[in-house]
């Protein structure tokens, strides 16, 4: 049995959390008016964007109108925008919002962040198994990214949204639980629950078969 | 230290937002636990396995719509 001890997950800056050297100068550039700079930055994110806005609505046309939407407004407001944050998370507050109306007009009655939520140790079920080193290389890119984003769809939206905030997009507990308008508890608590809910749809993908 | 305890803290344990005290207990139930070793060990490789994951490259007809409805605000902008 390996050592008990753990590795920090995120013991070194997480790749979003670097903020790109030209960014700054980007923004300050779009700001002034040139198109081009604005067109990078778009060019840069639109692939996290349409990824963050799809697994919210779960509909690719509301995806893709809540990207777009997402980019004309920061387009408009960018004189809003005083660099006391990463411009990318500037950029997923203004798509959470868009992707959530979207949501909100399809499924009225089902999206609410801010009900009560449990712990989550029922969440445990009590034959644990290992999954080895790497389990996710058992699985074609294209089979591994369809069991991602299944498990993920199945969440419900409360817990969803958090997860992919957090640990997709890799904002801190704080800007999403400022991104959400939710407290850093209830960022906590749903992202607790997020966790082990999809820890225990990919087991049974992962989990090491009794002769391997 | 019981296990309830260990996935009532597990993520903070995960995001290393816990005092050393806490820490320094929980650690030592997982070196005697292992059914919770294998709980934080597989949470830990579940993030892990989503924060690598790489978003799909924006479909091409997609990206096209984006990039006319920005260029026609933008124009729109710049007069």
């Amino acid at each position: 049995m390996s050592s008990p001890k753990m590795d920090p997950i995120k013991a070194s800056p997480l790749p979003s959390q670097v903020v790109k050297e030209d960014e700054p100068l980007l923004v300050a550039s779009a700001k002034a008016g040139e198109i081009p700079a604005f067109e990078t930055l778009v060019n840069r994110y639109e692939s996290k964007i349409y990824r963050l806005t799809l697994n919210i609505t779960q509909n690719r046309e509301d995806a893709e109108d809540a990207m777009q939407e997402a980019f004309l407004k920061a387009f408009e407001h960018l004189d809003e925008f005083e660099g006391n944050s990463r411009f990318y998370t500037w950029l997923v507050r203004i798509a959470v919002n868009q992707a959530l109306m979207k949501l909100r007009k399809r499924r009225p009655n089902v999206v609410s962040l801010d009900e009560q939520v449990d712990t989550g140790e029922d969440l445990v079920q009590r034959d644990v198994q290992d999954w080895g080193p790497s389990p996710e290389d058992r699985y074609k890119q294209t089979e591994l990214n369809s069991i991602l984003s299944s498990a993920v769809a199945e969440l419900d939206p409360a817990f969803r949204i958090v997860f992919q905030l957090r640990d997709i997009e890799e904002l801190s507990t704080e800007e999403t639980a400022e991104a959400l308008d939710l407290s850093v508890p209830a960022v906590k608590s749903r992202l607790l629950r997020a966790r082990l809910k999809l820890r225990q749809k990919l087991d049974r993908y992962f989990r090491r078969s009794e002769n391997s | 230290m019981k296990c309830k305890t260990i996935i009532v803290e597990l993520a903070n344990y995960l995001d290393e937002d816990l005092d050393p005290g806490l820490r320094a207990e929980i650690e030592q139930h997982l070196d005697k636990c292992k059914d919770c070793r294998l709980i934080v060990d597989t949470t830990k490789k579940t993030i892990q396995i989503y924060c690598n994951s790489e978003p799909a490259p924006l479909p091409e007809n997609t990206r096209q719509r984006l990039h006319e409805a920005l260029q026609k605000r933008l124009r729109r902008a710049r007069n």
